[in-house]
């Protein structure tokens, strides 16, 4: 026997074990959720790894709370229309910072890089007035319209990366076929967008999904709030009396959908984080 | 009437001047192929003509018209581009309609037009496939059914077959030849490819950094090529260059050269020049003819390539680049042997020192060859 | 020759007139057009609001009323106050929010990158389930901060929490530890909970970037017999510092506003209080504009120093190929 096959093994051991240390670091905190979630609340206080019965009581109990099952509906509409609107402007804009020269370009990606660095909290009180003024102080449109404030730079930035990237002669074929730069843009540039369209929307929903301080702030009942608000104000009467596994319940529910996106559009949600930052 | 008319047009891209007063008539269904090196202006000429370029000086007149300010769809040009650049989204039928869609033609028309086009290209069969769907070839033929299908005057072609192989690239060529014949459209066509140019053009326009070096049917370019430039540009193997030295100016021309010794009674008009000018003397390697020479006198074989229907022979004539001679598959020749050079005096070309041709005498006797190594030792 | 000439003088020839095509005016007048929407909602809610949050800083605004404000020039940042200071700038409460903030901010930000890197190194060896391994790290990532924050302040319960329990199990404390009340510890979990979420997000930039390093350097290297870890240092690491700085300067950024993971875990205890936390407190619950903007501006400037700063360094990557 020589060492070398047996070095090579341990080798191996020690990256397999790695990477499963790795996996139980990046899982277990959701797993440990999942499973206290579906403890009844009298084994909740015995730490264990693992449960027999599932018991769906607190699922239950989140869903008969009428403010927490339209915290949902609040967090998916905004999150959509954060979507939409966050698209719609950044495809336009990137069109033109993406395909056309122009004096100011420059200067114009620079302010949009500028404003995806910015601190909310800088903005905090302005924009509580704008929105006060606006009339739209605890209403779904307050967050819509101040998510903008970090999905756009961001699918500005990415987008403008995608539609750099599509063939110059094929723009120049649209214009020699008599196109506009609103037909070029959205008949035979946006066809061919769909994936990056479909990369930066993810992550601008997982963006806005996530936002808490915004909704926090501008939004005051519960018929308002959004999931994250919601669960961080699920209280009782102290820290210690916190209902754990009613929290771990609607924790879950908030995210699992969030975790099958990512499971599903892995691929695309890396390409696009890594297009945002490494090509920036 | 005049087609197309460049008048002085001038380009400066970034502080850079790309093409310098371009002047340049094209008449009504002509074939032309701008031709030249990479980076010579061709590609910018052609865009500048499609209106994809601003023209920065001068002016670009289609029947008569100044279009400088015209956007493409306005100039009655299409373009067929060298990616192809075929919308992927669409089907063949789409693609070549889609410039009528948005010329609004109605429904029938813009129908029958498209299957016109299709027909005529022989792509009726595809017209539900997908560019992906298709092989080279055709997606060449789509590139041009979409640039032909709104009618238009001026067809322009940027460099469209080299993105194909080489065979496929021959038979498109025909195709594009067919088509020109059949269609009547005036048609400009740039490439790099001078095979492409001799068998495609009524008229080459040969550029060089951003000027126009010579304008001329292929056998005018061919046979008498204004330049240094253009002759070396035009041929395969390439003309053969050999620095002489001018011993008497006249209307018959004294020259000599190093390698070949001094060649009498040339029919080029040096009256302009000063005597001991350095010239260039150009000759093409199937105006060349090889016998033995005697003893040492001569020129030493450096190399022999056999290509199936010719044998190319390298000389030694003391230059960094061998003289290359054409010849047949059995000539007898092998490296090492010692040969004298007979030249067809009427395919001479001799250029001055900035490259321009010597003005050429009408030769009594252009048709024998003559002993160029004559005085060689 | 009068050719020769000519060409010679036409080299030195005036610079013409810079023009454009219709298509091209027609695609630049398109182009700001585009761009319109975009710049007039982000001046809605960026710009707009920055300066308000400015002039608030000079003010003695309160929130119920945020026009009825005086100016009360830099009083909120530094006033002569009898015979004391006043103002944020001599305020220990700030100060231990800034103090906090860098804390929070170097030693999370080194860790996330170590790791990352690790976790990057890792994922770059090809194995059977990569790709699976890969998604399941982003997991972490894709949580909102509030959930894992909740998550995380569960598993550090002090009576219930598996953390303690593992510890105690293996005989590593003695006694619980109350991870987020403990002023000594609570800093610690912050930066453990912010450190789990973050990493996944870092190691696959950095991975992107693993990937994105010529081969033959490496095919070279082996050939040559190096050793690995010597390939890391000379090789490697050299290569992969543009995008190891790229990431560390987003996470910074980051950090410096970190808001949500403090709020959830801590509240609003002075052992974990940063600069966000600080700011919207002075805001929302104690109402004073003035005051909080003062504190806003101030986290503005220190951010705007550093994203500047980066701007400087990564200007010549900074344009995208039009």
């Amino acid at each position: 026997m020589s060492p070398r096959p047996f070095k090579k093994a341990l080798l191996r051991l020690g990256f397999y074990g790695a990477i499963g240390v790795l996996l139980l670091y990046a899982v277990f905190p959701f797993y440990y959720a999942v499973l206290t979630s579906l403890k009844p609340s009298s084994a909740l206080f015995q730490v264990s790894y693992w449960t027999d019965k599932a018991d769906l009581s607190n699922y239950a109990a989140v869903l008969q709370q009428a403010s927490f099952v339209q915290a949902i509906g609040n967090s998916v509409f905004v999150a959509v229309c954060v979507v939409a609107l966050a698209l719609f402007l950044s495809l336009t804009a990137a069109y033109a910072l993406g395909r056309v020269k122009f004096r100011g370009r420059a200067t114009v990606l620079l302010l949009v890089l500028g404003v995806s660095m910015f601190p909310q909290v800088a903005v905090l009180s302005g924009l509580f007035e704008v929105i006060r003024a606006l009339g739209l102080y605890n209403s779904a449109w307050a967050l819509i319209l101040s998510y903008t404030i970090f999905t756009l730079p961001f699918t500005v930035w990415v987008l403008t990366t995608f539609i750099g990237q599509l063939p110059g002669e094929l723009e120049e074929a649209a214009i020699m076929d008599g196109a506009s730069p609103w037909v070029a843009l959205t008949r035979v540039l946006l066809p061919l967008l769909w994936p990056a369209l479909v990369t930066t929307g993810l992550l601008a929903f997982i963006a806005a999904w996530n936002e808490f301080l915004f909704a926090l702030t501008f939004t005051l009942t519960d018929q308002q709030r959004t999931v994250p608000v919601a669960i961080a104000l699920i209280s009782g009467g102290s820290q210690h009396e916190l209902p754990w596994g009613l929290l771990m319940a609607a924790s879950v529910m908030v995210t699992v959908p969030l975790v099958l996106l990512v499971l599903v559009f892995q691929r695309r949600i890396v390409s696009g984080l890594t297009t945002g930052a490494l090509k920036g | 009437m005049s087609k197309l008319q460049l008048d002085n047009v001038n380009k400066q891209l970034g502080g850079l001047r790309i093409l310098r007063d371009i002047s340049l008539e094209i008449a009504s269904g002509e074939f032309v192929v701008f031709v030249g090196p990479s980076g010579c202006g061709k590609s910018t000429l052609l865009r500048l003509i499609a209106g994809l370029e601003s023209i920065c000086a001068g002016d670009l007149l289609i029947d008569g018209r100044r279009v400088n300010d015209l956007e493409p769809r306005e100039r009655g040009v299409g373009m067929v581009f060298q990616s192809y650049a075929l919308y992927p989204h669409m089907s063949v039928y789409d693609n070549i309609g889609f410039g009528l869609k948005l010329a609004k033609t109605d429904k029938r028309s813009l129908r029958e037009r498209v299957l016109e086009t299709a027909r005529i290209l022989q792509l009726d069969k595809l017209l539900q496939r997908k560019p992906k769907e298709l092989s080279g070839g055709q997606r060449q033929r789509v590139a041009m059914g979409r640039a032909m299908a709104r009618e238009p005057d001026i067809l322009l072609f940027d460099e469209p077959l080299s993105n194909l192989d080489a065979a496929l690239r021959v038979q498109m060529r025909n195709e594009i030849a067919r088509l020109h014949d059949r269609l009547g459209t005036t048609m400009i066509y740039v490439t790099h490819d001078q095979v492409e140019a001799m068998t495609l053009a009524d008229k080459i326009v040969v550029l060089n950094a951003g000027r126009i070096e010579q304008v001329g049917t292929p056998r005018e370019l061919y046979e008498r090529p204004a330049s240094r430039f253009v002759a070396g540009f035009l041929g395969s193997p390439r003309m053969n260059f050999l620095p002489a030295r001018l011993l008497a100016p006249g209307p018959q021309s004294l020259i000599e050269t190093p390698a070949l010794g001094r060649l009498t009674a040339l029919t080029f008009d040096s009256s302009a020049l000063a005597a001991d000018s350095p010239l260039s003397l150009g000759v093409r390697p199937e105006h060349l003819a090889l016998q033995a020479a005697p003893g040492s006198a001569g020129l030493v074989v450096t190399g022999v390539e056999y290509l199936g229907c010719e044998t190319y022979v390298h000389l030694d004539v003391g230059e960094d680049e061998p003289l290359i001679c054409r010849c047949q598959t059995n000539a007898p020749w092998r490296v090492g042997d010692r040969v004298e050079v007979l030249a067809d005096a009427g395919n001479l070309h001799l250029f001055d020192v900035e490259g321009a041709a010597l003005p050429r005498r009408p030769a009594p006797d252009a048709a024998s060859p003559r002993a160029l190594a004559q005085g060689y030792a | 020759m009068t050719t020769s000439i000519s060409r010679a003088q036409s080299f030195y020839d005036e610079p013409l007139p810079i023009k454009e095509t219709p298509v091209q005016r027609r695609r630049i007048c398109a182009a700001w057009l585009f761009l319109t929407p975009m710049l007039l909602c982000l001046l809605l809610v960026a710009g707009w609001p920055l300066l308000r949050t400015f002039w608030f800083s000079l003010t003695d605004t309160s929130l119920s009323d945020t026009g009825a404000g005086a100016f009360v020039g830099l009083s909120n940042y530094l006033a002569r106050d009898g015979d004391g200071w006043s103002g944020i700038l001599v305020d220990p409460l700030w100060w231990n929010a800034v103090r906090n903030t860098l804390h929070f901010t170097a030693v999370s930000v080194s860790l996330e990158i170590m790791l990352g890197l690790a976790v990057a190194l890792l994922l770059n060896v090809r194995f059977a389930g990569r790709a699976l391994v890969r998604a399941m790290i982003l997991i972490p990532w894709a949580i909102p901060t509030i959930v894992s924050a909740k998550i995380w302040a569960w598993m550090l319960n002090d009576q219930f929490g598996i953390l303690n329990h593992l510890l105690l199990g293996l005989g590593l404390i003695d006694a619980p530890l109350a991870w987020t009340a403990d002023a000594s510890l609570s800093m610690w979990a912050v930066i453990m909970v912010d450190v789990w979420k973050t990493v996944p997000f870092v190691a696959l930039l950095m991975l992107a970037a693993l990937q994105m390093l010529p081969g033959d350097c490496y095919e070279a290297a082996r050939v040559d017999g190096i050793h690995p870890l010597k390939v890391f240092w000379r090789v490697t690491l050299p290569l992969l510092m543009p995008a190891l700085l790229v990431a560390a300067i987003f996470r910074i950024l980051d950090s410096l506003r970190v808001f949500d993971v403090i709020y959830v875990l801590t509240s609003n205890s002075s052992s974990t209080m940063s600069m966000s936390i600080y700011a919207r407190q002075q805001l929302v619950e104690f109402q004073d504009v003035g005051y909080g903007s003062a504190a806003s501006t101030l986290l503005f400037l220190i951010v705007a120093v550093i994203a500047v700063f980066y701007l400087y360094l990564g200007r010549r990557q900074m344009e995208v190929r039009p």
